[in-house]
């Protein structure tokens, strides 16, 4: 029977099929749902850390213990957990051990358009690349006995357009059977394997160069790396949602499909490159497959035809092919006449949302603000544009350090959310602290990880799995760090807060401001939206700036879309001459 | 088995996804491959969401194509504006006529097209362009948001496809308490379409 599935249900459902019982993450779109659902199937340990290294080592113990585990993550999130990948390839481990990770080509929610095709290639791990949601089931299990059979952890790479795509997916009609009971693991003391001190590390450094040739020598004959035999005038090369694009263009092409995309099958490639006229290799990002067969000598195009950047379609595909004269060009459709102004819908703080009444006291501050990752984020768009720096996750409060002891007189504050704090912001909040700073660090606390959809964190109080647990008080945090500047503040609460904010920049020390205010669109908390007396609206413009999508421009006042607002009351706050009443 | 392909584009909170999620279980339940993408931002609400969804023998990609689809879904005019360049000469466009403004006519910097400004920009390539007023009637039937159930009745009637198929995989996809008031939006939607 077939079901249609998003590709991240399917990692889901084929980890637990082949018998992962702890899985580990931190969210981040595209990857997020993979733990999601996991974590709903029967008899299994799943947890949100508080970061992606936490998510892989906890993995790692798990696989070092006997038992399968995943860990997924976005394309970023490696970055944070490297470390752990390199010595867990080092170390390898007892039982199987899947990384999903998901790359986010065109960045449609990231900071960065990184290929992770090349942490296999410098971590010396294999990875696989699915194409669509069947092929993320049957991966994972492909993954997990293949990290048992070679003794290594198996990254395995999705993208946004297969983590969100829907595919049909073979599912028995019972539904996915109950798990075995479960022997409680007996751990193997093995320090010599485990413990990577320099003398143990030279022995197991070999041993993972043996192990990738071994796998490139497996990968001539497994069964994901296949001829589909065609017009030998264009071999086709490529992997993952690329091939079903690659398919759509050239439907007669000979293609070589890849599976795994490190490392190689050199001879499957070599016997392939002679049979065809030219070698195109269609690749998003980075050319990694086409440099790898420059290297094995084989003239193959690729990036000479299609782009570095950005994510491909079959539009894209055709048009570069069609321009290096590679496919004929389709019938000229009849043209569209362009010029028609079709204004577009950015993203924007929600009505409602405590970041926009922190930024509104920050900008009036007139402050410089090192900024994070998250909704509030849009802090630095227009007409807010209260944000001036934003890099990766935890970045805010060390880049304010860094301007403030270079000198720079401006008052400083770096901003970041929750979720972001307990990610990476606790070990620069530290640094400030030791090394004699004096930045203001602003939590802006709505009580979830809303960016990527409302996931628990440590600060929430309850599990992935739905347990009541402690909940980390970043007030106590920071006040048992040696912080003693503290303070907690509503954003609504936009007097005091600016008070606050005052006091903390004039005192001299470092400190700590929790702006708190849970997240409205997690919360659904609404009250009675306020009326603009249009005879008291003298049309000034403040209520606007504050970015409120209910507020709206008519001819010579504002009126509020009574169906958007969240009746939050800050634009009853900023009214200068209190034509917007409270009801 | 012809292949067809949909592209739905509304505006974040409309139930795009939903009513893409529905169309696709459709397409398996009468026999056909299928595939679906969703296309949208970092924006929760009030942000453009589009999802390409795709019925065949066998389909590869789960993008549409530009200049290839059968069925333009428009939830909002300003959003089925923005994708004449994907319709293929004799498609059909189905737009729900309602406007929801971007925040820059909001503020009064930008412009909302015309609806004749919309309807001849379509028409460029589509060969007809279907006004539904689809929240209208999902507001008289109590809520706004079935609009999508609304557009998909209407679009049953030139789809074709036995109607015991589409009621039967609405019946599965939406909450169990909402079943007969999305059964009537669905008849209210056929019932537009004449
Ligand atoms: C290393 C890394 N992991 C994950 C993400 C994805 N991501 C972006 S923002 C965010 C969390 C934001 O939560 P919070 O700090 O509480 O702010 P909110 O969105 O709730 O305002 C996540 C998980 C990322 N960009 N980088």
């Amino acid at each position: 029977m077939k079901k249609l599935m998003t590709g991240n249900e399917a990692f889901a459902y084929g980890a637990y099929l082949s018998g992962v019982r702890v899985a580990a993450a931190y969210p981040g779109t595209p990857s997020s749902e993979i733990l999601d659902n996991f974590s709903r199937y029967p008899g299994v340990f799943a947890e949100w850390s508080p970061n992606e290294k936490v998510s892989l080592d906890v993995a790692i113990g798990a696989a070092y213990a006997g038992t399968r585990a995943m860990c997924s993550m976005k394309h970023v999130g490696l970055n944070v957990a490297a470390d752990s990948l390199f010595y867990a390839v080092y170390t390898g481990l007892k039982s199987g051990l899947v990384i999903v990770c998901a790359d986010d080509p065109d960045m449609h929610s990231s900071q960065n358009e990184q290929d992770n095709r090349n942490y296999a290639k410098f971590a010396k791990c294999p990875m696989l690349e699915p194409s669509d949601s069947e092929e993320a089931k049957r991966f994972v299990g492909l993954a997990l006995e293949m990290s048992e059979a070679f003794d290594t952890p198996v990254l395995v790479r999705s993208v946004t357009r297969l983590s969100h795509s829907s595919t049909p997916v073979e599912v028995t009609a019972e539904g996915p059977p109950p798990p075995p009971p479960a022997e409680p693991p007996l751990y193997e003391r093995n320090a010599p394997k485990f413990v990577m001190v320099p003398s143990n590390a030279r022995r197991r450094h070999p041993v993972v160069e043996e192990r990738i040739k071994a796998l490139a020598a497996h990968a001539e004959s497994m069964p994901i790396n296949y001829i589909e035999p065609g017009d030998d005038k264009i071999g086709i090369v490529s992997a993952g949602v690329n091939y079903h694009y690659a398919k759509e263009v050239f439907p007669h092409a000979t293609f070589l499909k890849l599976g795994m995309v490190y490392p190689l099958p050199e001879k499957l490639i070599r016997e392939f490159a002679a049979r065809a006229e030219t070698v195109l290799v269609v690749e998003e990002l980075d050319p990694f497959l086409e440099e790898q067969l420059r290297l094995m000598g084989i003239p193959a195009r690729g990036k000479d035809v299609f782009p570095m950047l950005g994510e491909f379609s079959p539009s894209l595909i055709r048009r570069c092919a069609v321009k290096a004269g590679l496919v004929a060009a389709p019938e000229t459709p009849p043209e569209i006449k362009t010029g028609l102004e079709r204004p577009i819908r950015p993203p924007m703080l929600c009505p409602g949302c405590g970041h926009r009444a922190l930024f509104h006291v920050l900008g009036e501050a007139g402050v410089l603000v090192t900024g994070d990752i998250g909704c509030y984020t849009l802090g630095w768009a227009p007409p807010i544009s209260a944000m001036h720096t934003t890099g990766c996750m935890g970045a805010s409060i060390g880049v304010a350090h860094g301007i403030d002891k270079a000198g720079v007189k401006d008052d400083v504050v770096a901003v970041l959310g929750d979720s972001t704090f307990l990610h990476s912001g606790v070990h620069p909040l530290i640094d400030v602290l030791y090394n004699k700073g004096v930045t203001t660090t602003i939590i802006s606390d709505n009580n979830a990880t809303a960016m990527t959809g409302f996931q628990e964190h440590p600060g929430t109080g309850k599990t992935v799995q739905n347990q009541t647990t402690a909940a980390v008080d970043p007030e106590k945090l920071a006040r048992g760090i040696g912080f003693n500047k503290v303070d907690v503040c509503d954003p609504f609460d936009i007097d005091r807060m600016a008070e606050i904010l005052q006091d903390h920049l004039q005192s001299g020390e470092p400190s700590v401001i929790i702006s708190r205010h849970p997240c409205a669109l997690n919360t659904k908390e609404k009250y009675t939206p306020p009326v603009i007396d249009p005879e008291l609206c003298i049309n000034c413009g403040l209520c606007l700036d504050i970015g409120c999508s209910p507020l709206v421009q008519e001819e010579d006042y504002v009126r509020i879309d009574t169906l958007l607002c969240n009746g939050c009351g800050l634009c009853v706050k900023v009214c200068p001459n209190e034509a917007i009443i409270k009801q | 088995m012809t292949k067809i392909d949909f592209l739905m584009a509304g505006v974040g909170g409309q139930g795009t996804i939903l009513a893409s999620n529905i169309l696709a279980e459709v397409g398996l339940q009468l026999g056909y491959d299928v595939k679906k993408a969703e296309v949208h931002g970092m924006a929760q609400r009030g942000g453009q969401v589009d999802s390409h969804v795709r019925w065949g023998e066998h389909v590869h990609s789960p993008l549409v194509e530009e200049n290839s689809v059968d069925y333009l879904i428009g939830f909002e005019m300003l959003e089925a504006a923005r994708f004449p360049h994907f319709m293929k000469q004799g498609s059909v466009a189905v737009v729900n006529d309602y406007r929801i403004n971007p925040p820059l006519v909001n503020l009064g910097k930008a412009r909302y097209p015309s609806k004749e400004e919309i309807e001849s920009l379509l028409l460029a390539r589509a060969g007809k362009v279907l006004w539904v007023d689809g929240t209208g009637i999902a507001k008289e039937l109590g809520n706004p948001a079935m609009v999508g159930v609304v557009l998909l009745g209407f679009l049953s009637t030139l789809v074709g496809g036995d109607q015991e198929a589409w009621l039967a995989v609405i019946e599965r996809m939406v909450p169990p308490k909402f079943v007969d008031l999305n059964k009537e939006a669905f008849a209210a939607g056929r019932k537009a379409a004449g």
